[in-house]
This record gives C-alpha cells, sequence and structure tokens, in this order.
C-alpha cells in the first residue's frame, strides 16, 4: 500500500489530503483508493490527479522581437502533464514574435507534443 | 481642477474602486497613476491563480488586470498615466506632477487611497556582509525576469518565504537558473500553501524553516551566503552554519503599506498593518478619505483586493452623494456629529493580530459586513469568535489558521441591535 501525504491546492484552504492506493501492473489501482483528510470533493480529485496524471499550467515570457529584448507573457492555454513542464518552459525560451500582441494569440498550436496551445496574456502595443 | 472622487493609484484596488464609483452614480472619477499603464504589480505577476473568487476560473495577472482595465473603459473612468502624485492635503487637495503637464492640483470632494505595498528592502533587514551587486528585492527580480526579459542571475538563494519569493524560485528555475534554497527565519512560511507545493515542492526546492541569512560574501557580486539556523528568539545557533555559493540573493522579507501620502495628509495609521485605520465604509479618520488593497492591509489573494475596493468605491460614492444632498438643504453644520455617533470600536483578542476595519456604525453598514484580519501564529483546529461586550454571538471551527492566509468573519447588519452602549465587537480565536 502506497501513502502519500499532499496539501491540496483547489482553494486557499490547503487541505492536508493523505492518499493511500495499490498499484497494479505499475498502474494505480482505482479501486484501492482511500481519501482522508479533504474537507471536499475537490481534495479528493486533487489527490487522484496528483498520482495518476498530475499536471500544471506552465506560464512563461516570449521574446518581442521588434521591443528591445522585451519580453510578452504567456501561458499553456490549459494545463500539461507536470513531467513535461521543464520542456516546455525550455521551449519558450526559444520563441520570439513581433509587438504589437494582444491577449488569445496563438503563440504555438502545439506546445512539446502536448496538444496544447500556448497562448500570449497581456496586450502589448 | 475639481474632480468629485480622486483615486490614488490604478492597480487593482483602484480599478475596482473606480468601477464601483461609477456604478454608484458618480461619474466624475478620475484614477491617478504614476507609471505608464494600469494594472499596478498585476502586470509582472504572469502566473496564474489569479481570478478563483472573482471570476471563478484561474487568470494570470495582466489577464485579470486587463479585465478591470477593459470594464473600467467600458464606463468611462478617467485615468492620468505617467502622473506622480506628490501630495494630499487634508482638505483633500492633490498636487500631481507629470512629464506633460507640470505640477498641477485637483480639488477631491472624495479620495480613495490605492497606493499598494512596497517590499521591505535590504536597508531593514539588517543582513551584515558587503553591498556588492546581485541582491535584488523578488519584486525586482520578477518585473526584471518577466517584462525586461533579463535573468538577474544564475545561482540563487532566496531570503524569506512570501509569496513573490515562492513564485520567482519557480520563474527562475523555468527559465534556467539554480535556486539553492529559500530560508524563512520564521518556523512557518508566510507564502499561500499552493505557492509552496508548486513553486518549491514541484522543483525539488528546499524551504528551511527557522533558517537566516547572516553573512553576504562577495565585493563587487554575490560569492556565496552564509545560512544559520535560528533559535525561538530569531538568534543564529553556532555551529549551524552552512555557506551556500551563488551570485544572487533575492530578499521576499514581507510587504509594507505605502503611506507616505497619506500621513503627510494626517491619515491615522495602525501601528499592526501599517496602513490607515478604517471604519465599516473603509473611510480613515479624515471624512471622504477612504482606503482599500494593500495600502490599507497586505493581502494575499487580489479578489479580496478587489472585493475591499469595491466597496470603498461605493462609500466614496455614498460620501459624495451625501454631500451634495446637505448641499441642497444647507444643512452642513450637523454633517459630522450625525456621522459618528453610534461607532463600535473592533477589538482583537487572543491569536488575531488586527482586524479591517476597527470600528463600526451599524447605520452605515450593508446588510452584510466582511471584517478581515489575521493570526499570530499557525493553530491547529481554532474556532474563530466573534463577541459583542461578553455574549459570543459567532463561532466557527477551522482546521487551520496561519499568519500567511488571511482570515474573515461576515457580520450581519441583523445582529447588530444585540450591542449594547459601551461593548466592543471583538474577534478573537479560541481552543488554541
Amino acid at each position: 500500500m502506497e501513502s502519500r501525504t499532499l496539501t491540496c491546492i483547489g482553494c486557499p484552504m490547503g487541505c492536508q489530503v493523505t492518499i493511500n492506493y495499490d498499484y497494479i501492473n505499475d498502474t494505480v489501482d482505482m479501486d484501492s483508493i482511500t481519501v482522508t483528510g479533504n474537507t471536499c470533493p475537490r481534495g479528493r480529485e486533487y489527490a487522484i490527479s496528483e498520482i495518476t496524471n498530475p499536471t500544471r499550467t506552465v506560464t512563461g515570457t516570449i521574446t518581442l522581437s521588434n521591443r528591445d529584448g522585451r519580453v510578452a507573457p504567456v501561458k499553456t492555454k490549459s494545463p500539461i502533464p507536470k513531467s513535461k513542464v521543464s520542456m516546455v518552459a525550455e521551449a519558450l525560451m526559444t520563441i520570439s514574435m513581433e509587438a504589437p500582441v494582444k491577449i488569445g494569440d496563438v503563440v504555438i498550436n502545439d506546445i512539446c507534443d502536448t496538444g496544447v496551445e500556448v497562448v500570449v496574456t497581456n496586450n502589448i502595443e | 481642477m475639481k474632480k468629485k472622487i480622486v483615486i490614488i493609484g490604478g492597480g487593482p484596488a483602484g480599478l475596482a474602486a473606480s468601477i464601483a464609483a461609477k456604478d454608484a452614480g458618480i461619474d466624475d472619477v478620475l484614477i491617478i497613476e504614476r507609471g505608464e499603464h494600469l494594472g499596478g504589480i498585476l502586470l509582472q505577476c504572469i502566473h496564474n491563480g489569479f481570478g478563483l473568487h472573482t471570476f471563478k476560473e484561474e487568470l494570470t495577472g495582466p489577464e485579470y488586470a486587463a479585465r478591470y482595465i477593459e470594464i473600467a473603459r467600458e464606463k468611462n473612468v478617467e485615468a492620468y498615466l505617467n502622473t506622480m502624485v506628490i501630495d494630499i492635503s487634508r482638505d483633500k487637495v492633490v498636487t500631481c506632477m507629470s512629464a506633460d503637464k507640470g505640477i498641477f492640483t485637483i480639488e477631491a470632494e472624495s479620495i480613495i487611497l490605492t497606493m499598494g505595498c512596497r517590499e521591505r528592502p535590504r536597508g531593514a533587514l539588517n543582513t551584515p556582509g558587503y553591498r556588492p551587486a546581485g541582491i535584488y528585492s523578488a519584486g525586482t527580480a520578477q518585473k526584471f525576469v518577466n517584462i525586461e526579459g533579463k535573468l538577474p542571475g544564475k545561482e540563487v538563494v532566496i531570503l524569506g518565504s512570501g509569496d513573490i519569493g515562492l513564485i520567482m524560485a519557480r520563474r527562475m528555475t523555468l527559465e534556467g537558473a539554480k535556486v539553492k534554497a529559500v530560508a524563512e527565519i520564521m518556523p512557518y512560511s508566510g507564502g499561500l500553501k499552493r505557492n509552496i507545493v508548486q513553486c518549491l515542492d514541484d522543483f525539488g526546492i528546499p524551504l528551511k524553516l527557522s533558517t537566516t541569512v547572516i553573512d553576504i560574501s562577495g565585493k563587487d557580486r554575490v560569492e556565496s551566503v552564509t545560512l544559520a539556523q535560528v533559535d525561538e528568539k530569531s538568534r543564529p545557533i553556532p555551529g549551524t552554519e552552512e555557506i551556500v555559493p551563488c551570485d544572487t540573493l533575492l530578499l521576499s522579507c514581507g510587504l509594507l503599506p505605502e503611506n507616505e501620502l497619506s500621513t503627510q495628509m494626517g491619515v491615522e495609521l495602525s501601528p499592526v498593518t501599517g496602513g490607515p485605520k478604517v471604519n465599516e465604509s473603509l473611510e480613515t479618520n479624515i471624512p471622504g478619505v477612504f482606503a482599500a488593497g494593500n495600502v490599507l492591509h497586505v493581502h494575499d489573494l487580489v479578489d479580496y483586493v478587489s472585493a475591499e475596493a469595491s466597496q470603498a468605491g461605493k462609500y466614496a460614492a455614498l460620501y459624495v452623494k451625501a454631500l451634495e444632498a446637505e448641499k441642497d438643504d444647507n444643512l452642513t453644520e450637523n454633517s459630522e456629529s450625525s456621522v459618528n455617533a453610534k461607532s463600535y470600536a473592533v477589538t482583537t483578542g487572543i491569536g488575531v493580530r488586527y482586524t479591517v476595519p476597527v470600528s463600526i456604525n451599524p447605520d452605515r453598514m450593508d446588510d452584510l459586513l466582511t471584517v478581515r484580519f489575521r493570526v499570530a501564529n499557525v493553530y491547529k483546529n481554532p474556532e474563530i469568535c466573534v463577541y459583542f461586550g461578553d455574549e459570543c454571538i459567532m463561532r466557527r471551527k477551522k482546521l487551520i489558521c496561519s499568519p500567511g492566509e488571511m482570515e474573515q468573519v461576515i457580520l450581519k447588519k441583523a445582529d447588530m441591535n444585540k450591542l449594547k452602549s459601551g461593548d466592543a465587537v471583538k474577534i478573537c480565536l479560541e481552543n488554541v
């Protein structure tokens, strides 16, 4: 039986959620999962997603090629697998765009084979 | 020039206040902003997690700001950018300065203070050592990385575990720097839980509690810092020193409300928060001068800044309307005495450091009034209690309270008639 205690980040409460689970052939046996310490259903969902498929939204910047090295903020439009966070961050460093840019402009359609768009998050003239 | 409501600062608080003032029926609203853009510090907070309460979705800082900027534009809120307020007099004359207009004054009927806060600088920390390059406040580093596109260093130690320090630990890591440690002098972090999880734990960055920087080496550039554990009185413990080679030290050691202008004009400040003492209407000791957001007390969630500032905007509008009504009725002489007649003090008991507001006039409060406060320490299973005099009128169990997360209680206007003359409203923790 595996056990992990996580801090739920579903809201500012930050519940300490403990999840117990077994593996069957290297995958989590969903029937074996027990979750304690959560005060709402989000705590349970969070704990399960953290042991089965943890994801993160990555935010960063891209260079504005015509603004003297200044940058524009960007984000992945939806969360990506946690294991690809560093890869995505590195990929963003190589990308540049011309200003003006506006919120929602698509920087890249599919970042690092995640199937997720990277979009601009500020309006820069 | 005359204006009905002048708002000092165009960050999240100023924007929300301006929108609420317009909604409450005052059209003549002006924001004065010293920066080039509206949005304030949100513009450099490019991480996500903003707006969960307000918009029920996770936005980045610039996106959250853009929502309010858009609404303010739709409502034709006037804003002077690149304009610095250098003085406000007690009778509400605002002296401003800008490159294109020079020095000019504005006579305001009401003023909303929304200047935000500043980071505690190295000079306030008494850290020994040389003054080499490579020591930045976390917010300065954030601006370099997220706006200017410059990485301030490659090997980083962060002193203080405030939210900006935690956010910058992740940001610098993702930009290719090595963050070696976050040192926190207190036995707990002052940052939000989710930031500790997602900014440190995710990247294996050690959080060293009860630890501080006792020396900084390097003459031209930081070469190393010496960390040491501290005892319960924050004194370094001999034998626990650890030299950590690095080229950059970021400071995230607390935020201070920016109240130079408020003090100059005679606004009374709380020694605990460093922000103005306000009543239920978020009005300072000077009638018609309101405060909201981080200038009032440092918040951890911008959603609460917006909510608080909306109240300030609404009350400023009501104040202006009351002034106009008085002028019409020619009854100006009796204005102030009637207002403060039935105020009750809000006091703090065990475990509560401060409250906003510090007094309540039930006649002027809405049906519901949010009292915000911070606790003094980390408490497990406390009960948040509200007393009217000796009588406990509200009791709420919590799993945990910590100084890093602002707490609140909501008072009902309908309950306020239980207050007897001379009573105070006391907020305290029990079972601690």
